[in-house]
Order: structure tokens, then sequence, then C-alpha cells
């Protein structure tokens, strides 16, 4: 562990101790044990099948394809595929649970042990632990702002399959954290079986903090709920490391809790104690059979399992010469390792990644979009990579020529080299027309030419000159050359 | 027409199918019949109007030749069944008027063979009673009477059911057995009470009391209208993830009266304490009839007999804990408002549920919690594996047991009703059949000193319901048993 990790107290270092429960929604097209559809924003109440009314006499019946994902994820996680599961009843009472009970995995989840990799600062790998995989039911969602004193419960959640992996204690930082939920978002997008949207609430984390001094077991923990963005898990845990620091340092201890983050002031407060927490009184649920998989439908599934971020990853290395960093953050999402494969087919896969990285992805983040509404496509990157490669734009013109066809205006999604044409910014190579203008400055600035002399460094002021007079477009090594020999430097 | 409402299921099909009697005739003779017997307050909902229609259609259906199974057989409903369009309630306070958009699989099974609804039967609440004295309707009289024309229960569960097939207020009757409610109000009744396989009836659209253990089946007039019945509510249903996917075979093909060379079982830990002298005497009364239809008697031992009834009173409260959890007043019955949600929860469930359901959903929820979970729920398990293990056991012996259903006969109205202990002990020969998941079948088989009827359990292999119906049709043909209560009730 990085000692840049621990946190300072008043009275010594403190060490942060993290677990993480993601709750990953499965990609399906029906929910866990009913045909209702899971389509996100329907009308409320417009996706409920009578199980998930939870009318009498209605019968919970497992929708394979959200096992089959189960699996898959599973096989992504490089963990324990258990064939033989069952599903337990987890009994609380709540509004928007219907049934009274949530059809969990208690003692034997689908999914045992795996590890996964995550990516911290500049290449370097920590490996993090899964304890388990299990599926499940969500909940409905309850409106308490829609009467003045009444609520309002929409269960077109109800019963939607869930994902609920719990990580081991493995992590020490908010950006361990970070990580490990940015790699779990990848590895089930590029597996298809969550779409990974926290805003959407597809994919949340309950996070257990807790502190210690380095070396020491570990201390209590607080676990704080539903945190639905990257931004607020690290923001959730910075202040919770920090209150129970001061708790301790304070003489205090720290008492098991669940907490609520609330982004509005980037607090966590305490929504109930050990004491009040529910005994949920799991047992087997007796309307499903214990869920028995054969080894044969699990191979099907990892056969069919498509390159996972890590494999790509190492393939971009190795077959692209990519750095570790560059293809880390290439692989992160698989629409932009997409994107970028697509632009790099067939030249150099370096300066495609520089520019995907350096322009597409810094353009999309500052203007707030997502790869997919892109106004450059990835072919158009290719054939810029390629104007650029052999010398028709110099690096600082396809900077421009990228903004053009990025930002509103009438360029706007015009080919690259439409534009080169158009605006007349084609790199000037002939040498006799550079010539012509290395000459035209030498003989306006005799003074300069004495300097420069002098002073070699002077020669810079030339190429300025020189490529302010071609608007940029001469090469600049050839001026360089070029500023170097009428000058008598070289 | 009051011959009609005598007819057996197999004499009522055989003669609408001879065209001797229209389904119209027979549904109107039952429906005359009900509306004299509030006395015995078997039905809680009446549909005539949906009775004559149903009829209406299987006359049509018979004229043009394409009858089913049960075309225009007039049956009574267990309020447990979901009836699509009619009111079903569990007779509980809590589902007040719910009326479910859906049918549960058994009923539908039986009107897409034609058989026509006359009403919702009474039942304990929620299934949870022996002698259906729990249901917000009040309870059930039996048709039998005592000594001194004193009035007793019909057994519970199915008490409606039992009641309205013995003073034929309906040819036939759906029920449901979780622990007994199906034989044990048979033997009550003299009428014939069939409990399936587990798995073998969807349980789908059947308010749930214990999910494990519930098991719909007929009560009927003989056992081969049992034969008959069963072949319609049987069948593997996509919508019960604990259904079995196996075909429904001709039951009635199987009552052969032949069981020569049949291995018969009987239990020696059945020998029960205190039990009534007859009831033993109706026993040793079965082994012979058995014995001279060519069977060969066994000695068997079920040695865990005496834990089942601990083990089921853990296991079915523990299951119905859960399985009531959604009566909350939110979506669907009755709503008690509160100050909040928690005040709301308990205003309902406090007004909704009785003094039964109340003890069972406490005793089902302290075995499952943090603490005891190991030493009830799990050890009430390992019991039931050990009690279906005794069974498989007894089979490499035997092919069926026979034992007594009920430790007594029908007692008096309220008779029980203070000492839930007493009350539990009526399914002390019937709750080891659905710990373990078999079939087992009550047929009436003999009249105590009162007068009041008794039955003989027999119970099978799992999925044996041919053998165990052709040993119950030689027990019903040897005890011959032709008792009827009289209508006094009749108004």
């Amino acid at each position: 562990m990085a000692n840049s990790d621990l946190i300072s107290g008043a009275t010594g270092d403190w060490e942060i101790v993290l677990g993480l429960e993601i709750h990953a929604q499965v990609s399906s097209n029906a929910k866990l044990f009913s045909g209702a559809a899971t389509e996100f924003g329907a009308e409320p109440n417009s996706q409920v099948s009578l199980v998930d009314a939870a009318m009498p006499g209605m019968l919970p019946v497992i929708n394979e394809k959200c096992v089959e994902q189960a699996v898959r994820t599973g096989l992504g996680l490089k963990a324990q595929i258990n064939l033989y599961s069952v599903f337990d009843r987890k009994n609380y009472f709540y509004p928007d649970l219907p049934q009274g009970y949530q059809i969990s995995q208690f003692q034997q989840p689908i999914v045992g042990e795996g590890a996964i990799d995550i990516d911290l600062d500049e290449g370097t790998v920590k490996q993090i632990r899964i304890e388990r995989l299990h599926l499940e039911q969500d909940a409905g969602k309850s409106l308490h702002d829609q009467h003045p004193n009444m609520s309002f419960v929409d269960l077109n959640r109800s019963g939607v399959a869930l994902m609920e992996i719990v990580s081991y204690p493995d992590m020490r930082s908010a950006a361990e954290a970070q990580a490990y939920v940015k790699k779990i978002r990848a590895i089930v997008r590029s597996l298809g079986t969550c779409d990974g949207n926290m805003e959407q609430g597809s994919l949340r984390a309950d996070v257990n903090v807790s502190v210690r001094r380095p070396g020491d077991e570990l201390g209590t923990r607080c676990e704080i709920k539903n945190v639905n963005s990257i931004r607020f898990i690290g923001q959730a845990i910075e202040h919770e490391a920090r209150r129970q620091i001061d708790i301790i340092e304070d003489g205090g201890t720290i008492l098991q809790e669940t907490r609520l983050f609330d982004p509005k002031n980037g607090e966590t407060r305490s929504m109930r104690s050990k004491e009040e927490a529910h005994d949920y009184r799991y047992f087997p649920d007796p309307d499903l059979l214990p869920l028995s998989l054969t080894q044969d439908f699990v191979d099907r599934i990892a056969d069919s399992l498509p390159e996972l971020p890590d494999d790509k990853k190492a393939r971009f290395i190795n077959d692209y010469g990519l750095s570790a960093y560059d293809a880390g953050v290439l692989v992160s999402e698989s629409e932009n390792a997409a994107f970028f494969e697509q632009a790099a087919q067939g030249r150099d896969a370096k300066a495609t990644a520089n520019m995907v990285i350096g322009s597409v992805f810094a353009g999309l983040n500052k203007a707030g979009l997502s790869i997919a509404e892109s106004p450059v496509t990835a072919a158009q990157v290719g054939q810029l990579v390629d104007l650029q490669s052999d010398g028709t734009v110099s690096s600082r013109i396809a900077k421009e020529v990228f903004e053009l066809m990025f930002e509103d205006g009438e360029d706007q999604g015009k080919d690259p080299a439409v534009i080169v044409e158009e605006k007349g910014l084609k790199q000037v190579t002939d040498t006799g027309a550079i010539e012509a203008a290395v000459d035209a400055v030498i003989e306006a600035n005799p003074d300069k030419v004495e300097q420069a002399r002098e002073r070699p460094k002077m020669a810079g002021w030339f190429v300025g000159q020189v490529m302010q007079e071609t608007g940029g477009k001469a090469n600049p090594q050839a001026v360089n050359a070029l500023v170097m020999q009428k000058l008598g430097l070289d | 027409m009051s011959e009609l409402t005598e007819l057996t299921l197999a004499g009522a099909r055989d003669a609408l199918a001879d065209k001797q009697i229209t389904a119209r005739e027979l549904t109107e003779a039952h429906l005359a019949r009900v509306a004299k017997a509030d006395a015995l307050n078997a039905y809680v909902l009446q549909t005539p109007e949906l009775a004559l229609q149903m009829a209406d259609a299987s006359d049509a259906r018979l004229a043009k030749g394409e009858a089913g199974k049960l075309e225009g057989i007039p049956l009574g409903v267990k309020d447990l069944f979901c009836t699509k369009g009619v009111r079903t309630t569990a007779c509980s306070n809590i589902l007040g008027d719910f009326t479910p958009p859906y049918e549960s699989t058994v009923t539908a099974n039986l009107w897409a063979d034609g058989a026509v609804m006359l009403g919702k039967l009474n039942n304990d609440e929620f299934a949870m009673g022996s002698s259906n004295e729990t249901s917000r309707f009040g309870p059930v009289i039996n048709p039998w009477r005592g000594a001194g024309d004193s009035q007793l229960v019909p057994g519970g569960s199915s008490g409606g059911s039992s009641a309205a097939v013995a003073a034929r207020l309906g040819v036939a009757a759906t029920a449901t057995d979780t622990g007994g409610s199906i034989r044990q109000p048979a033997a009550f009744t003299g009428t014939v009470g069939l409990k399936p396989t587990y798995a073998r009836c969807s349980r789908w659209g059947v308010v749930a009391f214990a999910s494990s253990l519930d098991q719909a089946g007929p009560i009927t007039q003989t056992v081969q209208d049992a034969a008959i019945m069963l072949e319609s509510m049987a069948g593997f249903d996509a919508k019960d993830a604990t259904s079995i996917e196996r075909d429904v075979p001709n039951y009635e093909a199987a009552l052969t009266g032949d069981i020569r060379g049949l291995r018969v079982g009987i239990p020696a830990e059945y020998r029960v304490d205190n039990m009534p002298s007859e009831i033993e005497e109706l026993w040793q009364q079965g082994i012979d009839w058995l014995k001279q239809a060519g069977a060969e008697i066994v000695d068997v031992s079920l040695p865990h007999t005496k834990y089942a009834l601990p083990a089921y009173y853990i296991i079915a409260p523990a299951e119905a804990s859960s399985n009531l959890a959604r009566y909350d007043g939110v979506r669907y019955g009755m709503r008690e408002n509160g100050a909040d949600i928690d005040d709301m929860y308990a205003s309902t469930r406090a007004a909704g549920f009785g003094d039964e359901v109340v003890r069972r959903i406490m005793v089902g929820t302290y075995a499952l919690s943090a603490g005891y979970y190991d030493a009830y729920y799990v050890k009430a398990l390992q019991v039931r594996r050990l009690i279906a293990d005794d069974f498989a056991k007894a089979y490499e012996k035997c092919d069926v047991l026979l034992t007594p259903t009920t430790p007594s006969a029908a007692f008096p109205i309220g008779d029980q009703t203070k000492d839930a202990l007493q009350m539990y002990l009526n399914d002390v020969f019937t709750v080891t059949v659905n710990l373990a998941g078999l079939p087992g079948i009550s047929v009436p088989a003999g009249i105590d000193a009162q007068g009041l009827p008794l039955g003989l359990q027999l119970i099978g292999k799992a999925f044996g319901e041919e053998e165990l119906l052709r040993v119950a049709g030689v027990v019903e043909e040897a005890a011959g048993f032709t008792g009827k209560a009289d209508d006094w009730w009749s108004v």
C-alpha cells in the first residue's frame, strides 16, 4: 500500500479499509421472476405483473436469461460458478416491497470467489478479491412528493433482477474504490450483462468504511447505502473516513450503523443503528426449487464470452504498441475501445491513440457528450490521422481541423480532407515556396540576422516568422532546415 | 328433481352423456338445494347466474358432442382458489372483497373440462384450522349430528367442501390440504378426500398457506369421483416452479379392484395413546378387508412419527409468516388507516387477521428469528428429512400404508377452540404425508357408536395415485359405507 493513501489525523496516521457491495441491474427484457418488462422510464406501474404486485396465489418462476447473465458476469470476474445455488426470502415490511420479502440468495449464491485487477495511476495495477455474486429482486420505488399526506408507490422496478457483487475489504482509498467501480462497470458493460448506467440507478454501490492504525485489526465499519455516482463514492468515503477518525481521536467509538450520503452537502448521516437493524429471517423460498446448473450450460456461456477489458488492454499493449496507461484509458469503456480500434484500422495506432485520447475524449469530456454522440466519426479520425501521417497537415493544423469538425459550425461533421481543401490548410512542402518565404524574412530583417549569428537560438524567431507568413501551412521541419542553412548555422 | 342431487359425479356424467338429464337441470337442482342450506354455512358466496350460464354452455357442448370430461358437473370451490371476477377471500377479513382478475390453474382446468361453478366454499381462515371455526364467515356445521342432535364441526380447513359434498350441495368440491385439510374433513363427513402428491396439482392462483406443504385435491362422494376430479385438476404448470412435468394418467381406469399380491404396510407408531377403541377396531377391519382381497399385510415402522406434529407446527407457520406478509393494506383487500405507514400496517393486520392466523404468524416469525432459526426451523427441516426417509424405508417392504385418518370422529362446535394443542392433534395421522410430499386418501369406512362416520387413510408412494386409488376403491367396496346425514338443515 502506498503511504500516500494514509490519512493523517491529530494523533497520527490512519488507514481506510473499504469493501463494496455493487448492485448491478441485469440487462434482460423481463424481470427475475416474472415476464414484466424492465425498460427504464416507463409510466409508473405500467410494467407490473400479478407476481410483481404480490397478488394472492401468485408464484415466482425464474427467468433463465437472468441466470445466464449472472453466470456470464461471474465468468467475467474470473469467479467460481456454483452449479447449485438457493433462493432465500429476506423478510421485511416496506410499501415498495409488495411480497413483504425480497427473493435473494443468502447462504448459497450462484457465484463464489473471484478477483479483478483495478487500474491505478500511471499504469499500476492492484488485485481486489470478489467474495460472491448473487441474484436478487429489486424493490419498487416510493414517491413521497406527489401528495401532501400520502406516499405513492411505483412498482415498475419491483422484481427487476439485480446482481449484488460483494468485494472483500481490499481497498484502501477513495481512488481505489472508484477504480474498482469503474472496472466492474467496464466488465459488465463489455459482457452486456448490465448497462452500468449509474444516473438511472442501473449500477449503485453500498460502501463499507472503517478506519484503523496501519497494521491494526479492522475497525468498526459503517455502511453507506446506495451511492449512485463515482464522484459521490469518492466524496462519501472521504467524508465518512474523516468523521470516523475525528470521533476516535476525540476518544469516542464508532457505532456500527447504516448511513446515507447526501450529495447536497457531501456528508453522510445516520439511517439506522445496529440495534434498529432488521432481523430479515432468511429462509429458503419454498416456491422455488434450488437452482441447478449443468457444467455444459456454464461452458457454453464461457465459450461465448466477449473479450474482457483486461484482455483487451493486454492486446492493445502487445499488438498496437500502446503504453499501459493509454491502453487502460482506451479499454475503460468498451465503446471507447471500439471507437479507437475502428479509427486505428490500417494506420499508425500510436498516432491514432494520441488523437483519440487527446482530441476526441478531451472534446467529448468538455462538451459532456458520450462517444455515441461524437460529432466526429471514428472513420473521420482515421482520415485525419492519415492526413497528419502523410504530411498533408502538421500536427498543429490537425488539431485545428479536428476542432472545426467537432465544434458547432458550418464545418462540423465534415470529412477532414474537405476542410483542409476548402480552407487551404495543406502543409506546404514545396521547398521553393518555403525558400522564398525564408529569403523574404531574412531580407526584411538584417539586424535580426546579425543577432542570430551571435546567438543561434534566435533562429527560432525566423522559423516563427515564416510559419506566420505561410499561415502555419509550411512544413516546420523544412522551414527549420532552410532557416538554419540560410543563416549559415547548420 | 331431488334425485338429481343424489347422483355421484360418475353417475351424473353418464346421465348427461346419455341425455337423460341436462346440465341445466342438474345445476338448478343443486342451486335449489344450496339455497335451502344456509344453516350449514358451507357456501360463503353463491354464483347461481354464473352457474346457469356455464350449465347452458355445457348443454350446448353436449348437444354438439364436444363434451369435456366434467361437462355440466356442478362443483363447489374452496374460497382459497382465486376465481376470476368472483370474490376470493380465503375466509379472512384482510382480503376484504378482493376479486381476482385471474383464475387459479386448478379451477381453470376444471372449467376447461366443462365443470360448472356453484360458488365459493367456506374454510378456516387461510386454511389454518381443523374444524372450520376460524373463518371470517363463521363456522360450518357438519350435516352429521351428534348425540342429542348436537352440532358438530365438519373438520377443517376444507370444512365447507366436506359439508357441501356430504349434504349434496355440489356433486364434488375442490379443497386443499397442508396438514390434513382434505382428509380430516372427509373423515368427519363420510366423504372421500384425496390429497395428491406434492407438485401433482399446480399451486398457481391458490392463496398460499405453507408453500412446501400446500396441495390441492378433491372431496367427493366416491373414490371413482375422486379419480375423475384428480385427472382434471392435475398437470404440469409452467407458472408453478414446483410443479412437475409428468403425464397425467387415466386414474379412473386404474380402479380395477384387483389388489392381489399388493403389500399393505401397517405402521406401528400410528397406534397412539387414548385412541378410541372404535378407531382401533375399524383399522383392524380395514386390514382384514385388504387381506381378504388378496393383499399381503406387512408390519412396518415409521420411527420419527412422533416428531412430525412439532416439526409441522414449525415449518408451516414459518412459511405462513412470510407468505402472509403481502397482506399489508397497501395494494388490495382491507386497509385500516394509521398515523404513519407502520401504524397502518399494524392496524390493518390486527383488524384483518383472526386469532389463529395471528398465533401462527407469531410462532413462525419466532421460529425464523436470529438466534432461534437453527434450534427450530433447521431442526424441523431435519425431522422432515427423517420422516421422508422413514417412508422410503417402509416402501422397501410395502406398496401402500393403511392408517386411521383421524384419532376421533367429528367433535362438537366450540369443543376444542380453547385449546390450540388439542386442535393440532387432529392432524397427527395426516401431517406426516404432507411433510413427505406423498399422496394420501381418506375413505369413509365405518360408523361409530354415536352414528358418526369414521375414515381410513391410505398413503401411497410419490405419484402413486393410481395404485392408491385402486386400494381405496377396494376399501370403499368392502366397507360398503352408505350412511348419509339427514336433511335436518333444509328449510
